[in-house]
């Protein structure tokens, strides 16, 4: 078996799964303290209540998040030895900063966030959960920034093919890092954005939970209102910024096969069957001339096609292509979604608006798909290259036997299956109860004597709910 | 001194001291997984999870600086090494996997509580002893020309491998159980106490089984050791050793000094770190790869190393001040049902 193609598998398969957790607890680390600081302020039950309910679904994601994250740790050694060996030096001090500011400030602070309550003054708690939210923000710009590097290298030498650092300056700042980190930190607040407006959607709809739900899908639409016309701007700006040094990337995005006569102006191409093969696109619907326009922002511009390129030097079209229209179609459904929410505020009919109540729930997992689909798009996008135009993905596999690959495939197809399973459905099911009054806080004595008590409310009702 | 010449050997010291933190650190929360089964009641079991619950993902952090700082500081040996250990690393990380998860399910779980219980368990077990496999056939060394490994799927498995894979299962519940007469009372603590002494028995043969093992391994650590009157200069860590392991067995049963056999358990295993590095150095990847050879560029080694310098004592600072949040005893009854 090709353990080139088995290693890619593995790789987009851990890596996908991984995304989802850190997509998610970015945005919720800071709707936690943005809640835990309304109670401060307010001393509003009901903010107490919603922070304990999204505390229990963070402790889980984050949970999961930490462990397909010791995973990709070592994937680059097992796999992509041959990357690790040449670009260690490059990206490993990155990812160490990456331990040293952010994971261990997360872990750390989080152990005193889930059970610290009744153990440190209210003002430190809040602070732990700050240097939490803190955490997640900081990993993600040191991830971001190794991983805008492998798309945008500079700032090196190469001796004997191993990435010697020149100036970190350069490494760190290179030149996709800050369209890439906005964007995708844009989109990890989304997310939780549409899951918080999602589950306010669905309690709504059932007419439980409803002072709760009322606050979160207001808190949701004002969000998605500031925050998704940004990001489709900073969306865009990516995308100039990628035509600048990926010019094919985009041209697959765009299904741009063949060099157009000067002063035609590019096509945008709405939708089309790309083929790899023949290197042209079938049953294609496409706006003349706007491709250009928004690409070149000029009358009759055009960008590097397909055709400029050997077959050899070309991302997968197909699967490019149609992630990208994906995003782009969420996006869009996020911005008419935040928009008609706003409209039914102001005349003062949010709450009586069952359909997009409807709406909202339906959205729920919206920011996920978005997620994974851009990434599709930004990693398929720069193949066949893992450091572009430098290495590639080909040259940079580990010695290992198709048949090690297969199986090692299968061990974490099996064992995330069954995790990632249970916790979604556990998180489901929380998700499913909803914030009681009065949540209980996280027990925290011991230490001192307490009478002994039977299990929490919560985990009581829980009990209930599985059987 | 060039640069090229002292960084790497603050770099093996740095990531010495990252893994012997992660060993006491992560190898007391495994030691609880791997006396799990000797838990009562589901109850016990609570309580054993509940005295790590605030502190496990930090400590497990330690791992990821472990193989990240390998990565930065010396990537040919993290290219190769994990590579070459392709099933144990993967084995460990998908033990790691449950194992983690088990604390955030458990409590969460309802009716498939049972499961995560297990999952705690097994995933500590096949964890510590993948781990002690994987050191195993560090220490052994592995078949490597021209920096490629040569050797197949399977060539870590020896008897030596297997050795060390139970011995660090047993030195992990060593730390569990120590750690349990530090932060319970009670039934459990009795319980504690009372596996505390043959654990201390059983990994003191290990410890000298393998002592004995690596001098016949490899003629460099039998002349480390036993040539040019070596022996003398290095004789305080076996002799420590040894005391260490008395002093062990005596306070394992001693009420009120609770502390006592977790300190002692924490020196045992820094003597026991000390002297597989007495026998490795200076090789990264016995006996391939030296951590010159091995080492990443200066101007990468020299700039994580200003990272470390800062940020460590930052991070030591507040992992020590979270232990002393949650310092004290955790009482039956009590719990952290978050």
């Amino acid at each position: 078996m090709d353990a080139l193609l088995l290693s890619r598998i593995q790789f987009g398969f851990v890596v996908s799964f991984h995304v989802l957790f850190p997509a998610f607890t970015i945005g919720l680390s800071s709707w936690l303290a943005f809640l835990e600081y309304r109670w401060l302020r307010t001393r509003d039950a009901v903010w107490k209540d919603l922070y304990f309910f999204w505390l229990k679904i963070f402790a889980v994601s984050f949970g999961m998040g930490v462990v397909s994250g010791i995973v990709m740790s070592f994937q680059f050694g097992t796999n992509w030895s041959v990357f690790a060996e040449r670009a260690g030096a490059v990206l490993g001090p990155l990812l160490g900063f990456e331990v040293l500011t952010a994971f261990f400030l997360e872990a750390t602070f989080l152990g005193v966030m889930l059970f610290g309550w009744n153990r440190v003054p209210e003002r430190l708690h809040f602070l732990s959960t700050c240097m939490v939210a803190l955490g997640t923000v900081i990993s993600t710009f040191w991830i971001l920034s190794a991983n805008s590097w492998m798309h945008t290298p500079q700032g090196y030498e190469l001796v004997d093919g191993f990435f010697h650092v020149s100036s970190w300056r350069e490494v760190i700042f290179n030149p996709s890092f800050p369209y890439r980190l906005v964007h995708m930190t844009l989109a990890a607040f989304l997310t939780t954005c549409f899951v918080i407006g999602g589950v306010a959607g669905w309690y709504l709809r059932k007419g439980e939970h409803v002072e709760p739900a009322r606050r979160m899908l207001r808190l949701a639409t004002i969000f998605a209102l500031i925050v998704v016309p940004l990001q489709i701007l900073a969306g865009d700006l990516h995308g100039l910024n990628t035509v600048k040094h990926q010019p094919l990337k985009v041209a697959a995005m765009e299904g741009h096969w063949e060099q157009l006569p000067e002063g035609e102006g590019m096509p945008l191409v709405l939708w089309a069957v790309p083929d790899q093969e023949k290197r042209t696109n079938h049953q294609q619907i496409a706006i003349p001339r706007l491709g250009g326009i928004i690409l070149t922002h000029s009358w009759d511009g055009q960008i590097e096609a397909l055709d400029s390129a050997p077959p050899d030097d070309l991302p997968p079209v197909a699967p490019v292509f149609y992630a990208f229209r994906l995003m782009v179609a969420i996006g869009i459904a996020m911005l008419a979604l935040a928009v008609a929410s706003g409209v039914r505020w102001r005349q003062g009919r949010l709450d009586s608006a069952r359909g997009l109540h409807l709406a909202w729930k339906l959205m729920l997992p919206s920011g996920f798909v978005a997620i994974l689909s851009g990434w599709f798009v930004t990693e398929l996008g720069r193949q066949p290259w893992v450091i572009y135009g430098q290495l590639r993905t080909a040259e940079a596999v580990s010695q290992v036997g198709g048949a090690s690959v297969a199986l090692s495939l299968g061990i974490y197809i099996l064992a995330y299956a069954v995790v990632f399973g249970f916790g979604s459905a556990y998180i489901l099911r929380m998700l499913g109860r909803g914030p009681l009054p009065h949540e209980p806080e996280p027990e925290t004595e011991g230490g001192e004597r307490t009478p002994a008590r039977p299990l929490s409310a919560a985990d009581a009702s829980l009990e209930e709910g599985a059987r | 001194m060039p640069m090229e010449t002292w960084l790497p050997v603050v770099w093996f010291g740095v990531i010495g001291f990252g893994v012997l933190m992660y060993v006491v650190l992560d190898g007391f929360v495994l030691g609880l997984g791997i006396l799990a089964p000797f838990a009562d009641d589901g109850e016990q079991l609570d309580l054993m999870m509940n005295t790590a619950a605030p502190i496990w993902d930090g400590n497990e952090t330690w791992l990821v600086l472990g193989g990240v700082g390998l990565l930065a500081a010396f990537p040919t040996a993290y290219a190769l090494v994990l590579s070459a250990l392709y099933l144990p690393v993967l084995l460990m990380l998908v033990a790691l996997v449950f194992r983690g998860v088990a604390f955030e399910f458990r409590f969460k779980a309802g009716s498939t509580k049972w499961l995560w219980g297990w999952a705690f368990a097994l995933g500590s077990l096949c964890t510590a002893f993948w781990q002690g496999v994987i050191l195993g056939a560090l220490v052994e060394g592995m078949p490597v020309q021209e920096g490629r490994y040569i050797g197949g799927l399977l060539s870590w498995f020896s008897p030596f491998s297997m050795l060390t894979g139970a011995a660090v299962v047993f030195g992990y519940a060593l730390l569990g159980s120590t750690w349990l007469i530090l932060k319970t009372e009670g039934d459990l603590q009795r319980t504690a106490r009372v596996l505390t002494r043959p654990l201390v028995l059983v990994v003191s043969v290990f410890m000298g089984l393998v002592s004995a093992w690596l001098p016949f391994l490899d003629s460099r650590v039998m002349e480390r050791w036993f040539e040019d009157g070596n022996f003398w200069w290095l004789s305080p860590v076996p002799a420590l050793t040894l005391l260490t392991a008395v002093g062990l067995w005596r306070a394992a049963m001693a009420e009120g000094r609770d502390a006592r056999p977790f300190v002692l358990t924490l020196c045992f295993f820094a003597l026991g770190f000390v002297g597989l590095v007495l026998g490795i150095w200076p090789y990264l990847v016995p006996p391939s790869l030296t951590i010159w050879e091995a080492s990443a560029p200066a101007s990468s080694q020299g700039f994580m190393l200003a990272g470390v310098v800062v940020l460590l004592p930052v991070v030591l600072g507040y992992t020590v001040w979270s232990y002393r949040v949650f310092r004290g005893k955790i009482l039956a009854g009590q719990g952290y049902h978050h």
